[in-house]
């Protein structure tokens, strides 16, 4: 591997100080899972690694059920599964919190890793984007926070300039007859990239049959992981039904702009769209419907 | 070639510091600093478990950790998951189970199963295949490690009630 | 998993049963020493410099900022290996010539794949080794690249070697050429027999390159000795094959050169050949004799160590009403990679075996193309081309309205029946295999619910038998020191000892088995073909049988006896009413050591069958096949230690489906190896596969081994794919006709059909 050289910090201000003075150079350390190889493979540089894992605000959780989850942008997957209140109140988080490479891995990455990689491919991305989360940035001219989904901007780019830090996500408590989940198709049950992932959450009326509003978010088959606000608008004030989950996934894939690469054809991905939002949807219109029903942990 | 740096552990129990650069990973400080060499490399990229650590109780690919950041941490290796005792029980199973072959893959394996142990005393053989999802072998088939893990399981279950 | 516990069956006391293995303890607890975990004091880190081009000609090396870097050492190219002369080579599983292996170990004029190593340094560390590496400058003339067997048979296609001409059924041809060989398998009159058949099946097959997938990387320790004595420490199949390809590639005398054989982190033939250790050697010596240290990054695995072939295979097989089939042919295309050399053969000879036949047909070619040049893989060739005839075979029982596996007996060969390829078959046990599935509870049980199917395949393997040396000398407590020159990739230890001690009749655990280098035991071939518990331990019994002579003339002194008085069985020396136990007898004392070493070539060892039923889900929407039950019964012999049988088993079952399902090597049009990771070359992990029924057959131990040991280590990889393919064709529909049989593959197919 390149040589580099390693700072280790413990404030927000001092990470932001040291980034800003690189550059460009300098890169952030979290988990590592995505940047140590980046490095190791020559697919990226650095003259400084920036360890943030010593700031206390990145590596904190906070949820109470009326200010909503404040995830430190360094906090492990493996922590926020661990965390039974927190894993309870958002299933559709930890679907992708679990996906995402394998236990060794989810000791160590973070949502904030993933989402500052940004990979289309991204597991974290489009879960975060249909809970509506945001993302708190610093920057040498202080804190702005913007939402997850105009975070990426291309493959593996994101809006962050240098010397800016992601401190932290922020994701709404959910509302009552609430229900996300995430789904992504691989060809091996684990340890595999999304050829195709979708993230759908759904709040039903109180009867629970009808749409009060619905968000619906896929990766892997564009430039950056996708809102696609136009499916999941069009099912809001809608009856619950097949007819219009049909009709959603068919926006859906109309959303998609999907290409041919290694991990499949463009046709193929347009094909898991469909059936992925289908199944997401019905996934979170059964959680919606279950009121204290929980992130089934039974695979963790 | 960066300065190096000096890092102060604790490694199966023994106070250790090393010296290394930045970029080295803790992998390569295990295995050619301080011959640590029960911890394997397969692939260098996190994606076969070979070198599976438990760093601060939580289970770890070396190769994804930069040995600096190893500053004041615990760390657990091959070499101290046996006690003066004798094996433990997952060491034991193992050999009863065969379930290794060729062994690269087992001091991760065995280290994974530890750590799914300790979280989850009595694991299903489903909550079993998807823990160990992140160690590759190729020998086994996996039948007789998750075998093994399930046996370790029931074990510890007989003598601790 | 058969868990009876089969010990003392046929009188056996040690046979049968499953003690640890010797080396187990090491092995749990990180003490075993595999071959990159060894240090020397002054250890350089050797590193290649590798083709970033598919085809090209290489028109100049500059390394003289390589060598400026501070801490390189050494740096080298083709220019100081030596040169070697046209030699075909035996590795035992591999025929090669060795020119070509020179040139793969560096390229000379031209690259002929992505990672053909162009140069090697030599540093203090291997980060300097990698920057060195990187300042290499190479001037190449990008060539057009051929990827596809079929396409680099057609006029016009690149050639990848000028000087290569087709051996054609034994006559070499004159033209340029990427057919390295065309070689046939005939006997009676094929279109006669057609023109008999009700029913002809005709199907071609593609299928796709794979890798062993070894979890440890290749890698080697040279130090070459002031006093030109080089020596080799590395993970290898065969460190006699090693120290002959060292000889012959620098062209050393075999006595200056000892290869010490380190544990292994898997092979599955591909730790036959070499390729660091020659660079390693070279770079010590021109780094002023210090030991250099190199390994393989998983990506370096994966582009320029040897993969199987990938292959088109046509196979035609007619049949009458009554199941007997009347007709068969095949053609076989194999791609070698970038040198010749793909099982091609290996696969003719697999591909009709399990079937009676008189009339047949067999073309195999062995095809350049610019990939990584092929090596063993367990069982090399026979997965592709059961691949193709089962699934023929399977079709055909179809449209005849038979169960596949009473089609498979109806044409069962057995013992007396000639092959394909022409040897006379011995005691076989492929009936009671097949029987084995047919009354098996899996197989007896219909399979329910939608989108499921059930399939089944077979599988033949020829087994090898081999040389082997080995030695013991027997301690004073009477237990025995074993040293043995067979690398123990699976726990041969255990089963080798277990062969002593039942000659001795001694407990396993009272044989202390050791495997050493080349300067310290006789000569013994790879580890391949199925051959050591076979062949070593045909060995291990002849060296207990001399053991047992010296101890009955010991018998024989103590009672003042005449020797052939005294007779030994189970350990019990016994003349008249006098006996004495093997332990006790030795703790009588004797006057000279006690030790004996045997060397044999057993050359009838018996080939294997398999017949396997898997059961599977495919999700109709994305065309994930889902494995619900696996049992695959096999033909063994004898099992000596059942729980590494079984495990050898399923081993080979789990490659078998990663084969099927999901291993590719995924290449873009000029030849790039996309997929040079193990996150995108998918090989099965715990979650994808379910336990592994596997079902020892113990009717039939091979006749002309002591104990009737068959080799077990191979044939169990060839039914999967197969058996798959049969089983997604009774859940969907659909034939498939292509590996690996992927979700968008099997998607595609549904789609279309």
């Amino acid at each position: 591997m390149q040589a580099f050289d390693y700072a280790r910090v413990s404030t927000v201000d001092e990470a932001v100080r040291l980034l800003a003075a690189r550059n460009g150079d300098a890169r952030v350390l979290s988990g590592g899972t995505d940047l140590l190889v980046a490095l190791r493979e020559g697919r990226d540089s650095a003259g400084l690694v920036v360890d943030v894992k010593g700031v206390p605000e990145l590596m904190e959780m906070f949820f109470d059920r009326g200010g909503g989850l404040m995830l430190g942008a360094a906090v492990p997957c493996q922590r926020m599964y661990s965390d039974e209140p927190i894993a309870q109140a958002f299933p559709g988080l930890m679907d992708a919190a679990s996906l995402i490479g394998g236990v060794q891995v989810q000791g160590r990455a973070s949502f904030g890793g993933n989402l500052c990689n940004a990979s289309p491919a991204a597991d974290s991305i489009p879960a975060l984007i249909v809970h509506k989360a945001t993302a708190v940035i610093a920057g040498p001219g202080g804190r702005r926070e913007v939402p997850v989904e105009e975070v990426c901007v291309a493959p593996g780019r994101t809006q962050l300039q240098p010397g800016e830090l992601l401190v932290q996500l922020r994701i709404p408590a959910p509302e009552p007859r609430f229900g996300a989940a995430y789904q992504r198709f691989t060809p091996r049950n684990e340890m595999d990239i999304a050829v195709v992932g979708v993230g759908a959450a759904v709040r039903l009326n109180a009867d629970g049959d009808h749409f009060e509003w619905a968000r619906i978010a896929l990766g892997a088959v564009a430039p950056t992981p996708l809102l696609a606000a136009e499916a999941g608008d069009a099912l809001a004030g809608k009856a619950v039904s097949e007819a219009a989950i049909e009709e959603a996934a068919r926006m859906a894939q109309a959303a998609a702009s999907p290409i041919t690469d290694m991990s499949g054809t463009a046709e193929f991905r347009r094909r898991l769209v469909g059936v992925l939002t289908r199944r997401t949807l019905v996934a979170a219109i059964e959680r919606a419907r279950r009121a204290g029903t929980h992130w089934n942990a039974d695979l963790r | 070639m960066s300065t190096k740096t000096i890092v102060h552990t604790t490694i199966n129990g023994d106070p250790v510091e090393f010296l290394c650069e930045p970029r080295q990973s803790l992998l390569e400080v295990l295995r050619e600093t301080l011959l640590l060499t029960g911890t394997k490399e397969g692939c260098n990229n996190g994606n076969c478990g070979a070198c599976n650590v438990i760093m601060d109780g939580v289970l770890v690919n070396s190769c994804l950790v930069l040995g600096v950041e190893a500053e004041d941490a615990t760390i657990t290796t091959i070499e101290g998951l046996a006690s003066p005792d004798g094996l433990h029980p997952l060491q034991q199973t193992f050999l009863e189970h065969a379930a290794l072959q060729c062994g690269i893959c087992t001091p991760g394996f065995l280290l994974s199963a530890k750590a799914l142990l300790d979280r989850n005393p009595d694991p299903t053989e489903t909550e079993v295949r998807y823990w160990l999802a992140g160690n590759l072998c190729r020998c086994t088939g996996y039948d007789k490690i998750v075998r093994a893990v399930l046996d370790a399981a029931d074990r510890r279950d007989r003598v601790t009630r | 998993m058969a868990m009876k516990e089969n010990g003392h069956k046929n009188g056996y006391r040690v046979i049968g049963t499953r003690p640890i293995r010797p080396d187990g303890v090491d092995k749990v607890t990180g003490r075993a020493v595999f071959g990159a975990d060894l240090h020397l004091p002054g250890l350089l880190y050797g590193k290649v410099l590798r083709s970033p081009h598919a085809h090209a000609r290489i028109l100049s090396i500059d390394t003289s900022a390589a060598e400026a870097l501070p801490g390189v050492k050494a740096v080298i190219t083709a220019a100081d290996l030596p040169q070697v002369a046209d030699k075909v080579k035996s590795l035992g599983e591999s025929v090669g010539n060795l020119r070509y292996m020179s040139e793969n170990t560096l390229a000379r004029e031209k690259a002929l794949y992505h990672g053909h190593p162009i140069a090697a340094v030599a540093a203090e560390n291997i980060h300097v080794a990698e920057e060195a590496v990187n300042l290499i400058e190479v001037e190449y003339e990008p060539l057009p690249v051929v990827l596809d067997g079929r396409e680099a048979m057609q006029p016009g296609a690149p050639i990848l070697i000028q000087g290569l001409r087709t051996d054609e059924l034994g006559k070499l041809g004159s033209e340029p050429t990427n057919v390295a060989a065309h070689i046939q398998h005939k006997r009676g009159d094929v279109e006669a027999g057609f023109a008999e058949a009700d029913v002809i099946i005709e199907r071609e097959f593609r299928t796709e390159t794979v890798h062993q997938g070894y979890i440890e990387p290749q890698n080697g320790v040279a130090l070459w000795n002031d006093d030109g004595h080089i020596h080799i420490w590395c993970s290898t199949q065969g460190a006699f094959a090693v120290r002959s390809q060292i000889s012959d590639l620098l062209r050393a005398p075999i006595s200056q050169v000892t290869v010490t054989p380190l544990e292994i982190g898997g092979a599955f033939g591909g730790k036959i050949n070499v390729y660091l250790e020659p660079l390693a050697a070279l770079l010590s010596r021109k780094a002023g004799h210090r030991p250099v240290k190199m390994t393989m990054t998983r990506a370096e695995v994966l582009k320029a160590s040897g993969p199987t072939s990938g292959s088109w295979i046509r196979v035609r097989m007619g049949a009458k009403k009554d199941g007997r089939i009347t007709a068969a042919q095949a053609e076989l295309v194999y791609e070698a990679g970038g040198f010749p050399g793909s099982p091609v053969g290996a696969g003719a000879g697999v591909i009709l075996a399990p079937y009676r036949l008189d009339n047949l047909q067999i073309d195999g070619y062995d095809v350049l193309v610019n990939r990584p040049k092929a090596s063993a893989y367990r069982a090399p060739g026979g997965t592709n081309a059961a691949y193709a005839a089962e699934a023929v075979a399977d079709e055909l029982a179809e449209a005849l309205g038979m169960d596949p596996i009473d089609f498979r007996l109806i044409n069962a060969v057995k013992e007396g029946d000639r092959r394909a390829d022409g040897p006379m078959l011995p005691r076989i046990g492929y009936i009671e295999t097949l029987q084995a599935i047919k009354n098996h509870p899996h197989y007896r049980q219909p399979l329910e619910g939608p989108h499921r199917g059930r399939g089944v395949a077979v599988g033949f393997w020829f087994n090898w038998g081999g040389k082997s040396s080995v030695s013991a000398s027997v301690n004073e407590d009477g237990t025995v020191n074993l040293v043995e020159g067979s690398t123990d990739i699976g726990g041969s230890r255990a089963s080798i000892a277990m062969q002593l001690a039942e000659t001795l009749g001694i407990a396993a655990e009272d044989v202390h088995p050791q495997v050493v280098g080349t300067d310290l035991v006789g000569y013994n071939d790879v580890t391949g073909g199925s051959r050591t518990t076979y062949g070593t331990g045909y060995a291990v019994h002849a060296l207990g049988v001399k053991l047992n002579e010296i101890m009955r003339e010991l018998a024989a002194d103590l009672w003042d006896v005449d020797v052939e008085e005294v007779r030994v069985e189970g350990g019990v020396f016994s003349a008249g009413d006098r006996s004495i136990t093997f332990k006790e007898l030795v703790a009588q004392g004797s006057d000279t050591p006690i030790t004996a070493s045997a060397a044999t070539h057993p050359k009838d060892a018996g080939p294997a069958f398999a017949v396997h039923c898997v059961d599977v889900e495919v999700d109709p929407e994305t065309g994930k096949v889902t494995i619900l039950r696996y049992t695959a019964a096999q033909d063994v012999g004898t099992a000596i230690h059942p729980s590494y049988v079984e495990g050898q088993i399923q081993g080979a079952v789990a490659q078998g489906v990663g084969w099927g399902l999901n291993e590719e090597y995924i290449y873009d049009e000029e030849g790039h190896l996309l997929n040079a990771s193990l996150l995108d070359y998918r090989m099965p992990t715990a979650p994808d596969l379910p336990m592994i029924d596997a079902v020892l057959v113990e009717e039939a131990p091979t006749p002309g081994h002591p104990f009737g040991v068959r080799g077990v280590g191979e044939v169990s990889i060839i039914p999967p794919p197969a058996a798959l393919a049969n089983a997604i064709h009774r859940a969907t529909g659909v034939r498939m006709t292509a590996l690996p049989m992927s979700p968008s593959r099997v998607m595609k197919a549904m789609i279309e059909h």
